[in-house]
């Protein structure tokens, strides 16, 4: 991919990133890879190919070896606040994301660490519920929610900090159809930049514009989603088929 | 209002009136159905009883009245009294405080109190996370239960050895997570503050009025 390191339209940019895991297992062996502004990226592969391990390098929770630069900027102490406020980082398990004994703190939680005043914040809170089809849900607590009503939630308390990139980890594991079908379309209607880790293809087929396919810590592949999914043998070979 | 109850001398009667005056009056104004409390305070019962049972029997002092080959002592009957009295009317206002204040309330109160935030939020995260634990154990044991486990002999108990070391790994495993959540969305090491709810006159006028009564009891007490 040949992109100069001061092109605007770039949102990610990865360059020979390495990460070793403290009990010595190594999860990403030389990862390059490149997002651009507005683009759905999809990022495949097998159990323990480093997915979210890469994905925990996106908003600096995780800090391997190697470069990470989110819109220009390049991920330190100094920058890592605003990186976190650029990109919004959905977990796989919702009950992870909402630690609060009430949905309205927990989707208070990005936005009064940011800084805002309280009137600001709560109007942020109900504009992202309402994002979410979950107004008027302020005062439910996450623990008498159905899995999908969590899954939504757990979106609503990044999207009020208004990220430029989303993270989603594994976004429909565990959901049933109905509410497969309702955050796939939730997801497609905000108009954001989406790295989407999974590996579910009719996911990735229908939500992502380009698909990158790893495999033991690396990026094997990547392309346009039709292109990628075409190759049946490569994708049974890496376990994806 | 239980640290008052439960210090009041046994024998103030009245002191004790005064208590179950209010706590009946603060009932009848939470609107809360009369079984619901009464079922919550039944709780206590079986300790209540447990101790109370012995007591008029082995207080020692003064028998006033034989029950059979038992002796039924003065002392003994005071303390009988006293154990349940207490514990029902200081039970009744902890019913009643828990389940007409929200528990998200009940820490930001105890925050505006000025208990260090520490503390709830210690409290604040066990409450989130103490039914998925729960619910995490209990589908380990069905999942034991499954492969015929019974647990009815003592070489069994490896097995729950091990549902314990794999509850706590699993919820050390969750505690980092969670941290990894809250530091994607910005947490620098303190909770942010929320929305304050300011003491409004009515709030005022409660406390008033607790501490007024309360204070009247134990007037009774001293007056005497």
């Amino acid at each position: 991919m040949e992109v100069t390191p001061m092109d605007s339209k770039i949102a990610i940019r990865v360059s020979n990133l390495n990460f070793t895991y403290p009990d010595g297992t190594p999860a990403l062996r030389g990862v390059f890879l490149t997002v651009r502004k507005g683009e759905s990226l999809g990022i495949m592969g097998p159990n323990g190919a480093g997915k979210s391990t890469l994905a925990l390098h996106l908003n600096g929770i995780l800090q391997g070896e190697g470069e990470v630069e989110i819109m220009g900027l390049p991920i330190n102490k100094k920058n890592l606040k605003e990186i976190r406020r650029k990109v919004g980082f959905v977990f796989q398990d919702p009950d992870d994301q909402l630690f609060c004994p009430t949905v309205r703190e927990d989707v208070a939680f990005g936005p009064l660490n940011m800084g805002l005043a309280p009137d600001v914040v709560e109007w942020a809170v109900g504009r992202s519920l309402a994002w979410v089809g979950m107004e008027g849900s302020e005062d439910r607590s996450p623990h008498h929610m159905s899995f999908g009503e969590k899954k939504r939630v757990a979106l609503a308390t990044v999207l009020s900090m208004e990220p430029e990139i989303l993270v989603l980890d594994e976004p429909v594991a565990n959901l049933d159809p109905q509410g497969r079908r309702e955050f796939i379309n939730l997801v497609k209607s905000l108009d954001v930049t989406k790295v989407i880790v999974s590996h579910d293809i009719s996911l990735n087929e229908e939500v992502c514009n380009r698909i990158a396919v790893m495999d033991k810590g690396k990026i094997v592949a990547e392309g346009p989603t039709s292109k990628i999914l075409e190759e049946k043998a490569f994708l049974l070979e890496h376990g994806l088929a | 209002m239980v640290v008052i109850i439960v210090t009041t001398p046994p024998e103030e009667w009245w002191a004790f009136a005064i208590y179950a005056c209010f706590l009946g009056a603060v009932a009848v104004a939470s609107r809360l159905p009369f079984t619901f409390i009464l079922k919550r305070m039944l709780i206590v019962v079986p300790f209540v009883i447990v101790v109370a049972i012995f007591l008029p029997f082995t207080a020692g002092g003064e028998a006033i009245y034989h029950l059979g080959p038992l002796a039924v002592s003065k002392e003994g009957l005071l303390s009988l009294w006293n154990v349940t009295a207490k514990s029902m009317l200081a039970v009744s206002s902890m019913v009643l405080l828990s389940s007409t204040t929200p528990f998200p309330h009940l820490m930001h109160a105890f925050e505006r109190l000025h208990v260090p935030s520490f503390f709830t939020q210690i409290a604040s995260f066990m409450y989130r996370y103490l039914f998925l634990i729960v619910d995490e154990a209990q589908r380990m044991k069905r999942a034991i239960e499954a492969r015929n486990y019974r647990g009815r002999w003592l070489w069994q108990s490896k097995a729950i050895g091990n549902v314990i070391a794999s509850l706590f790994l699993r919820s050390q495993e969750r505690s980092e997570r969670v941290y990894q959540a809250m530091c994607a969305r910005g947490f620098e090491g303190s909770f942010p503050g929320g929305k304050e709810s300011s003491m409004r006159l009515r709030d005022c006028a409660f406390t008033a009025l607790t501490l007024g009564c309360a204070l009247a009891g134990r007037l009774v007490t001293i007056w005497k």
